[in-house]
């Protein structure tokens, strides 16, 4: 066990914060992300991460909460890329890539006017990476709160939801509103992502939002199996990341030890890719009739 | 503003705005905007291990918007290419993120390698933009019939026998080429908004895909001088009126398209 954990672990009190953070978000990001990676829309998942930065860099010149910076922004981007959406997947695409390079360019100013007004030079890296061990352990109950709500828009929505990311001819067919369950879906993804971005940075936040998710949806077509296994996979490539990232400090005592990011982000990547191996075949042989109820499978 | 330091910028601008133009175009036809987004934001991780190894950064931004080209390409024929797109960058990220925590003194380049600095661009790296973007221009001028038929007209495509896994490997090589010229000239962010804008604005305009091409051009060089303009009286930063610029010309398309769209429901 020493081996393992090195000395200290579970008595830390910034790595006992992670696990409750990075535990939670990582719950949160998997359930949405399983809808997300369905419904075609990982570019709007992480655009929204970068658009939330923005209101992260924004709220500094605001003098209000970063939380609030990142969640507002998140929404307010998320009705815009819903607004100027066409409805084929392509124009989404670009819809999504107008809101994100409006975004990144006020981030720009914002930074830029943070750096010229003080002298906050490591305002870039830390908005960009976070460090899940500098979370304030303060914000654990709003980062719980924000995703019970989150959830619960989810669960409240969801067989519509359901139908529509399948297919939303049959699901307008049914007398379902894709429109307004669309939108409410990005509202919900914003929260979602606003959230975990403040909470653990917009790198992981991405990664967290799709990796599990598309490696379950490669392992099962069962899609309830899917949200268990997704969860599974980000809570504990989370852990995992934590723990290899806090053992990097004894590793080689002269260096500083390796990012939570890195590691979390490379646990995931390897299961993406290892999780592939398993469908060559099954893609080989289905891809010809891809349709509506399959389209879970080919991810 | 047209003297001194200026005239580089008023150079290299004008050489990001045609190249994007150019290439920008097949990016909003063949919806490869978070491809575009991507390769330039996660070959910054390049410039990061390269300033860690102690190389030139230029050969780390090539080496790593190359790789994430041909990973992506490669990945995409087996799972769904947002996705692949989406992991492939966290890990470039990711992979910055430690390089970065191994050197201390990062900050400022990390900045400069998002936001660029443009008005830092020296007389002696006119030449290798120059260069590369010219391959970028010829690159799509030779695969232009290719891209857009297996863009377009994907069926014909296939019938001509053109394999749409090659066409768009050697597509993402490009976006990755004209990376690694402009991301440490103006930035990721600031090609990224010049890639989509101005092209989607074009295809709102006509759709005959040669005019949509040129009014393409047009519309980014215009983007981009203007915004070099407006930066240089206000003070403020280039990649922010780019950005805004082309989320502006976005909604003026978008505005005309639907206007056209409704007469022409009306006369009929």
């Amino acid at each position: 066990m020493r081996f393992l954990f090195e000395p200290g672990f579970f008595s830390n009190a910034p790595v006992q914060t992670a696990f409750v953070i990075g535990g939670v978000t990582a719950i949160v990001s998997a359930i949405v992300g399983v809808f997300t990676v369905v419904r075609g829309q990982s570019f709007a998942g992480h655009a929204l991460t970068d658009v939330a930065t923005t209101g992260g860099s924004g709220s500094f010149l605001l003098g209000i909460s970063p939380l609030l910076g990142f969640i507002g922004a998140g929404v307010i981007g998320a009705g815009a890329m819903e607004l100027a959406g066409v409805q084929r997947r392509r124009g989404r695409d670009v819809a999504t890539g107008i809101v994100l390079g409006a975004a990144t360019g006020l981030a720009a100013l914002f930074l830029y006017l943070d750096t010229t007004r003080s002298a906050t030079t490591g305002v870039t890296q830390q908005i960009l990476f976070g460090s899940i061990f500098t979370v304030d352990p303060g914000t654990i109950p709003v980062v719980v709160v924000l995703s019970v709500v989150a959830l619960a828009l989810i669960g409240w929505m969801y067989r519509p939801l359901l139908l529509s990311s399948l297919s939303a001819e049959l699901a307008s067919a049914r007398g379902v509103g894709v429109r307004r369950v669309s939108l409410l879906f990005m509202l919900t993804l914003a929260i979602s992502v606003g959230l975990s971005s403040v909470a653990i940075g917009s790198v992981l936040s991405t990664a967290l939002l799709i990796g599990p998710a598309a490696t379950a949806l490669r392992l099962t077509k069962n899609l309830r199996k899917a949200f268990v296994y997704a969860c599974v996979l980000g809570v504990v490539a989370t852990w995992l990341g934590i723990l290899f990232a806090y053992d990097s400090y004894y590793w080689d005592p002269s260096s500083q030890g390796l990012p939570v990011s890195f590691f979390i982000v490379t646990i995931v990547f390897l299961c993406y890719l290892v999780s592939g191996l398993t469908i060559v075949r099954r893609v080989a042989t289905r891809r010809v009739n891809l349709r509506a109820t399959h389209v879970v499978e080919v991810v | 503003m047209f003297s001194g330091f200026m005239v580089n910028a008023w150079i290299v601008a004008t050489i990001v705005a045609l190249v994007a133009g150019v290439v920008g175009f097949f990016v909003v036809l063949r919806g490869s905007a978070f491809q575009a987004h991507a390769i330039p934001n996660g070959a910054f991780a390049g410039a990061a291990g390269a300033n860690l190894v102690g190389v030139n950064p230029l050969i780390g931004l090539g080496v790593f918007s190359i790789a994430a080209a041909l990973g992506i390409g490669r990945l995409s024929r087996r799972g769904r290419s947002d996705v692949v797109t989406a992991l492939a960058l966290m890990m470039m990220l990711a992979l910055g993120a430690a390089f970065i925590s191994q050197s201390t003194q990062y900050e400022p380049q990390i900045f400069s390698l998002l936001f660029g600095e443009i008005l830092g661009v020296s007389s002696s790296q006119l030449a290798p933009v120059a260069a590369l973007g010219a391959v970028c221009v010829i690159a799509v001028l030779v695969l232009y019939r290719r891209l857009l038929m297996t863009s377009i007209a994907p069926e014909i495509a296939a019938a001509r026998g053109l394999r749409p896994e090659r066409v768009e490997m050697a597509f993402l090589v490009v976006i990755a080429c004209s990376t690694t010229m402009t991301v440490p000239v103006v930035g990721a962010l600031l090609i990224f908004s010049l890639m989509i804008g101005p092209p989607a604005a074009a295809r709102s305009f006509t759709s005959r895909p040669e005019i949509a091409l040129l009014a393409s051009i047009a519309i980014a060089l215009v983007t981009v001088w203007a915004a070099l303009a407006s930066s240089y009286t206000t003070n403020w930063p280039v990649g922010f009126y780019v950005g805004v610029f082309s989320a502006v010309w976005f909604g003026v398309g978008r505005t005309y398209a639907h206007v056209r769209r409704v007469r022409g429901v009306s006369r009929a």
